[in-house]
């Protein structure tokens, strides 16, 4: 149907080739090729963070990236977050403050949290808010988000001190 | 074996059990399951409101490489010659057979291993079409002579429709009537007459995790996976349509990605089904977010009520005429005509009550069940209706409902008494966190403050049945059976919660067994509020059931009373081996007495009724109709919360939802043509749109029917929402706004034709 090429990169700390056609977005790449779950596209259109990965560090929309691109770049997804069995502490603090329902958001909204906190480590609700635009919930677990980011906050203070 | 337990399962607000796979990214969801040598079909959508196919010519599309086959309602009859479903009525083709009757309608699918094949195959299909009249509107369809439907079908499954079928020359699919007392007398005896008409607009669940089915039908089999809130209802339906026996049909739903009553009864499950049945492959269709807006939306409503008023701020009568716009397929839409139907008088006692409530075909996009069952709207009609009273008459708002409110023991329209329903509870505490009885600072001439109130309630879809199975392993682990679906709710958690209090296990030790129609028993469906009450009462009886059984094995084995061998022990020594199980069975169907069809009229019209008042506090930019609300309460009597915080999340965001159909969400149509179907220009809250002062809380309630005092949670801050949001700005700009949403420019207008009524500029 269209150009393939094989490209390279670093997926979670593992070294990973896959072959993509021009038109693949990373989302269907991740999703379909690396068998990973955690991002899932849903708007279609970036809107709504459920796609949200790290490239190079920096939080983008899986559904709008081109897997093209990516060569030589290395990816962090939610699958990433957990080492060795330990949850990461934005993790725990969703769990603790019930901060999703049905889950289908959840992985963008914890990536985009874990990047607020190393931008920001102690934001306010208003910065919280604006933050986290990017990211919807139709579950509408918004209060308890905002508290899963206190708490996350918290969690990695204390963890440092 | 004692029945008390040790450890208290019920009021623990236990994290959900599936906590670490969410966060983890691992949850199973449907939206990725791959089967081998699976096809994925992308669906062509009629351009056209309402036409005659004339022609498909899709030979360029199926010539293109890595297509499979386009397929067309012509293909599907060759294997099944009659392909039509639906939960109520049987009206809706797997693909459009000859006719479209809304623009978005499935036309044809594209097969193809590579799913941007087939969506690229979608562009090469040329269909003509040959338009017909189209109607839009739910109040000029109940007349009209374009008709949607040359006939009535109603599903053999409701007993109470068959009176509809083979009606001819409507569009009118269902017409519910209610009569108690005689409402033409009393309105010449009231003081005053009012009569008013609101109107709500569509909308849609947008779900994060789009509608997704894939079927595998092989060899005299079908293996339905799907995100579906009624797996039991999928098996019967795609029984029925194959026409094989139940058993031959299996349906799996791990987790969805939200519901909302968009995956209730049956959706694309009858698609891929015959898609799988016809090429003898696994098919899978996922929706894009786009098309969700053309499978299944909210009912827009037109309501005209009229209300006698005696001079003391009596209602001595109600008439209600509600209008559903239905669009062109019944869905459920005739059990929300019903359902929303029996309450739309409002909470209040009221002698003389006259509804007429009719489900219209229309030429837009299906609706069917969103999060109330139509309460909402019928809310949004009767309590803004309440404070264009109160305000004409000078009363105070609340003091006006409490003069007429429902309370325990009273008649319900319908002669159903009210049980455990604490509305003016309900309401008194929204008064509290108003400080209603305070004086109150209205703001400036620019920026101008009001305050408002609603009350509602609704009623629950019955008769239902939910049946459930608790199976204790021969290590005496637990593990529950049930047809129940967790969308995001917690019901794995709760009925956990309800198998542990009985059985003295703590609930995260129970495996929740997710529905399998090979496996899990039946459930009537996730929907409306019931699996707390009803699911949760099957889950009791059967760990009851299995707890009668131990206590048998005691006896058996010649323990006495007060043995302390465990479970694992007994069955240890009855088998000789780790061996056997103990096997609960629970099933529940509350009492129900069927509606009389002329007047409406039952003793037990419901098994519970849900329970929600609201308060808002806005603050109105009187220049442009900008506006904040700058407080939100939410109460609810939801019974016990088994769960305080499962609870607390769904009062808090079917709040939040019900905010964005209040503020912002509608689907706009043009010559029947939807102008905003994408995230980008329909707009649903983020965290943004969240009031700074979001209070939601339960009453202090008990439920004597539910299971440990609870009932439903996940509708009642739906219901009076938008009204108390609406009687809050009509407070602050002194005109009310009778159409939703409630956008600024709304505001602004309405400002404005209050200003030119009274000569201001």
């Amino acid at each position: 149907m269209s150009t393939q090429r094989v490209i390279h990169f670093q997926l979670n700390g593992e070294a990973i080739q896959v072959r993509v056609s021009a038109h693949d977005t990373l989302i269907d790449v991740l999703g379909d090729q690396c068998g990973l779950r955690g991002a899932r596209e849903s708007c279609g259109q970036g809107l709504c963070g459920c796609c949200t990965v790290y490239v190079d560090d920096k939080p983008v929309s899986g559904c709008l990236s081109l897997a093209w691109f990516v060569e030589g770049t290395s990816i962090r997804t939610i699958e990433g977050l957990a080492q060795n069995d330990c949850l990461d502490p934005v993790q725990n603090a969703f769990i603790e403050a019930g901060a999703f329902q049905c889950g289908f958001c959840t992985s963008g909204f914890i990536m985009m949290t874990k990047k607020l906190l190393e931008i920001d480590p102690n934001p306010s609700d208003e910065t919280i808010r604006h933050y986290l635009i990017g990211n919807l919930c139709r579950c509408s677990a918004y209060p308890e988000i905002i508290n899963a980011v206190h708490l996350a906050a918290q969690k990695l203070s204390s963890a440092q001190n | 074996m004692s029945h008390v337990s040790q450890t208290h399962q019920i009021g623990r607000s236990l994290p959900r059990l599936e906590s670490l796979d969410k966060v983890t990214g691992r949850t199973e969801y449907i939206h990725h399951l791959r089967l081998p040598h699976m096809l994925h079909g992308k669906i062509l959508r009629s351009t056209q409101p309402h036409a005659k196919i004339k022609s498909i010519d899709y030979s360029a599309a199926a010539a293109l490489e890595g297509v499979y086959r386009v397929v067309t309602i012509d293909d599907i009859k060759t294997i099944l010659p009659h392909p039509y479903y639906g939960p109520a009525f049987h009206d809706q083709p797997v693909l459009a057979d000859g006719k479209v009757r809304f623009a978005g309608e499935p036309v044809a699918v594209v097969l193809a291993s590579d799913r941007k094949i087939a969506e690229q195959a979608l562009g090469l299909i040329d269909v003509r079409f040959e338009d017909l009249p189209a109607i839009y509107d739910e109040v000029e369809a109940a007349h009209s002579t374009t008709l949607v439907h040359d006939e009535l079908k109603p599903a053999a499954t409701f007993p109470d429709l068959q009176h509809l079928k083979g009606r001819r020359g409507t569009n009118i699919a269902l017409d519910y009537r209610l009569r108690r007392g005689d409402v033409e007398s009393a309105f010449k005896k009231a003081d005053y007459i009012f009569e008013h008409q609101f109107r709500t607009q569509q909308v849609m669940h947008t779900p994060m995790e789009p509608f997704v089915s894939i079927a595998d039908v092989a060899n005299g089999y079908a293996t339905l996976h799907t995100a579906s809130q009624s797996p039991s209802f999928v098996r019967i339906e795609i029984a029925r349509l194959l026409g094989w026996p139940e058993n031959r049909v299996r349906v799996k739903v791990p987790f969805l990605g939200g519901g909302f009553g968009a995956k209730l009864y049956i959706k694309l499950e009858a698609l891929v089904t015959a898609l799988s049945l016809l090429v003898k492959r696994p098919v899978k269709i996922s929706l894009t977010m786009e098309e969700q807006f053309f499978m299944v939306t909210r009912h827009p409503c037109t309501f005209d009520i009229k209300s006698g008023v005696t001079k003391d701020g009596r209602i001595i009568a109600r008439e209600c005429k509600v209008w559903w716009n239905g669009g062109a397929y019944a869905d459920i839409g005739p059990r929300v005509t019903q359902k929303a139907g029996f309450t739309s008088a409002g909470p209040y006692d009221i002698e003389n009550v006259s509804i007429d409530s009719y489900a219209v075909y229309t030429n837009r996009p299906p609706a069917g069940a969103l999060r109330g069952f139509g309460a909402p709207q019928t809310a949004w009609a009767y309590e803004s209706h309440m404070d264009l009273i109160a305000k004409e008459l000078h009363l105070d708002p609340a003091q006006f409902r409490r003069k007429n409110i429902l309370r325990e023991g009273n008649l319900q329209a319908s002669g159903t008494p009210m049980r455990d329903a604490d509305i003016e509870l309900a309401m008194d505490r929204v008064i509290d966190h108003l400080e209603w009885n305070k004086p109150y600072d209205r703001g400036t001439h620019l920026k101008r403050r009001g305050r408002g109130l609603a009350i509602g309630f609704k009623g629950i879809t019955a008769p239902t049945t939910s049946v459930a199975i608790v199976n204790l392993y021969a290590d005496g682990s637990c593990a529950l059976y049930i047809s129940t679906v967790d969308m995001g709710q917690g019901s794995d958690t709760v009925m956990a919660q309800i198998a542990g209090e009985i059985l003295n296990i703590d609930a995260e030790k129970i495996k929740v067994i997710h529905p399998d129609t090979d496996v899990t028993p039946y459930d009537m469906g996730t929907l409306g509020s019931r699996s707390t009450f009803h699911m949760g009462t099957a889950v009791r009886l059967a760990a009851e059931d299995a707890q009668r059984k131990i206590t048998e094995l005691a006896n058996e084995l010649g323990l006495g009373p007060h043995s302390n061998l465990s479970l694992a022990d007994m069955l240890k020594k009855k088998y000789g081996m780790q061996a056997g199980n103990i096997i609960g069975t629970g099933s529940y169907i509350p009492d129900y007495q069927k509606p009389d069809p002329s007047t409406g009229q039952s003793t037990k019209a419901t098994p519970f009724w849900g329970v929600g008042a609201s308060g808002a506090e806005v603050e109105v930019d009187m220049d442009t109709g900008e506006f904040t609300v700058l407080k939100l309460v939410n109460i609810a009597d939801v019974g016990v919360p088994l769960n305080p915080q499962l609870v607390q999340a769904q009062l808090s965001g079917a709040g939040i939802m019900q905010y964005g159909f209040t503020i912002t969400e509608n689907m706009v149509f043009r010559d029947g043509q939807l102008t905003n179907g994408s995230l980008a220009d329909y707009k649903i809250p983020s965290l943004l749109d969240m009031p700074k002062d979001y209070i939601n809380e339960t009453t202090k309630s008990y439920d004597q029917q539910g299971p440990f005092g609870g009932k439903g949670a996940g509708e009642s801050t739906t219901i009076a929402l938008s009204p108390a949001i609406g009687n809050a700005i009509a407070d602050a700009i002194g005109v009310h706004i009778h159409d939703l949403p409630i956008t600024p420019e709304v505001v602004f207008n309405a400002i404005k034709s209050a200003r030119a009524k009274v000569g201001v500029s």
